[in-house]
């Protein structure tokens, strides 16, 4: 059965028995605990897990010279293991001159345009995601931190409203396969509870290391849904929404998931 | 880029088995997928793997197409003295990567 056949049974199938509601901190699980044994251990090793290949990478370009500035990375934040220990657990973050919070990917946009003056490295492109996944890499194991204060709670609202909300030809919400629904299998796929604990990852669907909007352009797709173009404040919104979700929770990046 | 990971134990006791670990960087395009505009991919695939310890080969193997990018190859070679194991890939497009990692055999 192809996933749309799939999804198209599904979402019969979910309108029938929805409205569980949000779930409880004590029952939040990550993707990495529904996956099989297998999968688990490629994650958890360092010599078996593919995502380490672009986190060498992103160690390669971090200590770059690049653009107009001629500066690496490391010239300006030195070593990251200290610099950027714990940065993506708090990302998405607000960014004062956009007035609006800005993912990991975006901030590093940033700071490849404005501080290096070099060309900008494109959403899903390898370096981009090397680099992100290098930096993201030094806040594994800690708990995600993101803070919520008035400037940043319209886009949470955002967020959470985008996640409760039915869309897409399937007219289906994240929330009636990830809160009401985890757990269950839609096809061959267990439905997680979204928890972006790992990005950027490994899917071994993709053969390769893909963003959090990559993943969640899949689950758009899948209900049919138009996806937000890459960098769309229409994701970070969700993102920041998904990550306050899961504050507390441990970052696994690199994961690997199915 | 043409990166590799090897992982093998640092010290060993002799005639121990011990666990080797290899992970290339490869997109391994199998040569039968086409384009939206219906344009053959060619193939790019890792042909052959091989593992020397000491010069002496302990390990080959031949790969096809419909293996998955990235491949980790995992085997087991007995400790026999101190000494190198040399990791060589070659494969479509002139692909060569080559790693070394040394064993302490007591
Ligand atoms: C010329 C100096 C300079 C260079 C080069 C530079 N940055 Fe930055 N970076 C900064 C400054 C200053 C900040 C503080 C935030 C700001 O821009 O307002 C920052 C902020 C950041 C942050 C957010 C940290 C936080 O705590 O929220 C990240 C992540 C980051 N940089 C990554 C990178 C990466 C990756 C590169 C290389 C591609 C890079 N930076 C190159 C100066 C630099
Ligand atoms: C029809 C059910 C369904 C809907 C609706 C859905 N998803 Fe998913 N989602 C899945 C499944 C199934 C997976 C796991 C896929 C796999 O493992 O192959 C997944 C995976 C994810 C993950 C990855 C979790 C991890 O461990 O990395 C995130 C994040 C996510 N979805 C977010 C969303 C968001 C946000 C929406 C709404 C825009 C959404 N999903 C809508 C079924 C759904």
């Amino acid at each position: 059965m192809s996933l749309r056949t799939a999804l198209l049974f599904a979402a019969s199938l979910l309108c029938a028995g929805a409205g569980a509601g949000e779930i409880p901190p004590s029952e939040r699980r990550s993707g990495y605990d529904l996956m099989s044994r297998e999968t688990r251990a490629i994650q958890d090793d360092d010599a078996t897990n593919p995502g380490m290949l672009w986190v060498l990478d992103g160690e390669a370009l971090w200590n770059r010279k690049a653009g107009a500035v001629g500066r690496a990375c490391a010239a300006c934040h030195g070593d990251a293991r200290t610099s950027m220990k714990g940065v993506a657990a708090r990302y998405p973050a607000f960014d004062a001159a956009l007035r609006r919070p800005v993912n990991l990917e975006e901030r590093i946009k940033l700071c490849r345009s404005e501080r290096q003056k070099a060309p900008p490295l494109a959403f899903e492109s390898r370096d981009l995601l090397a680099l992100t996944a290098y930096v993201a890499r030094q806040s594994r194991g800690l708990p995600i931190a993101i803070v919520i204060d008035e400037r940043t709670l319209p886009f949470l609202d955002a967020g959470r409203e985008a996640f409760h909300r039915r869309q897409g030809q399937l007219n289906l919400a994240c929330s009636q396969c990830h809160d009401d629904n985890w757990g269950r299998r839609l096809a061959g796929s267990l439905i997680p509870q979204a928890h972006p604990t790992g990005y950027p990852l490994y899917r071994l669907e993709w053969q390769g290391l893909g963003s959090l909007e990559r993943r969640l352009r899949n689950c758009l797709i899948g209900i049919r849904a138009e996806p937000y173009a890459f960098g769309a404040p229409e994701f970070v919104d969700l993102e920041l929404y998904l990550m306050w979700r899961a504050n507390g929770m441990k970052i696994e990046t690199p994961a690997v998931r199915p | 880029m043409a990166r590799a990971i090897v992982n093998v134990p640092a010290r060993a006791k002799r005639g121990e088995i011990v666990e080797v670990k290899t992970l290339a960087q490869h997109p391994m395009e199998t040569g039968f997928r086409r384009t939206q505009t219906g344009e053959l991919i060619p193939r790019d695939i890792i042909r052959r793997f091989t593992c020397t310890y000491n010069g002496t080969e302990v390990y080959r193997v031949d790969l096809h197409p419909a293996m998955s990018a990235n491949p980790l190859i995992a085997f087991s070679t007995i400790a026999t003295e101190t000494g190198t194991l040399a990791f060589q890939w070659a494969g479509d497009n002139g692909y060569s990567v080559t790693e070394t990692a040394s064993i302490r055999v007591e």
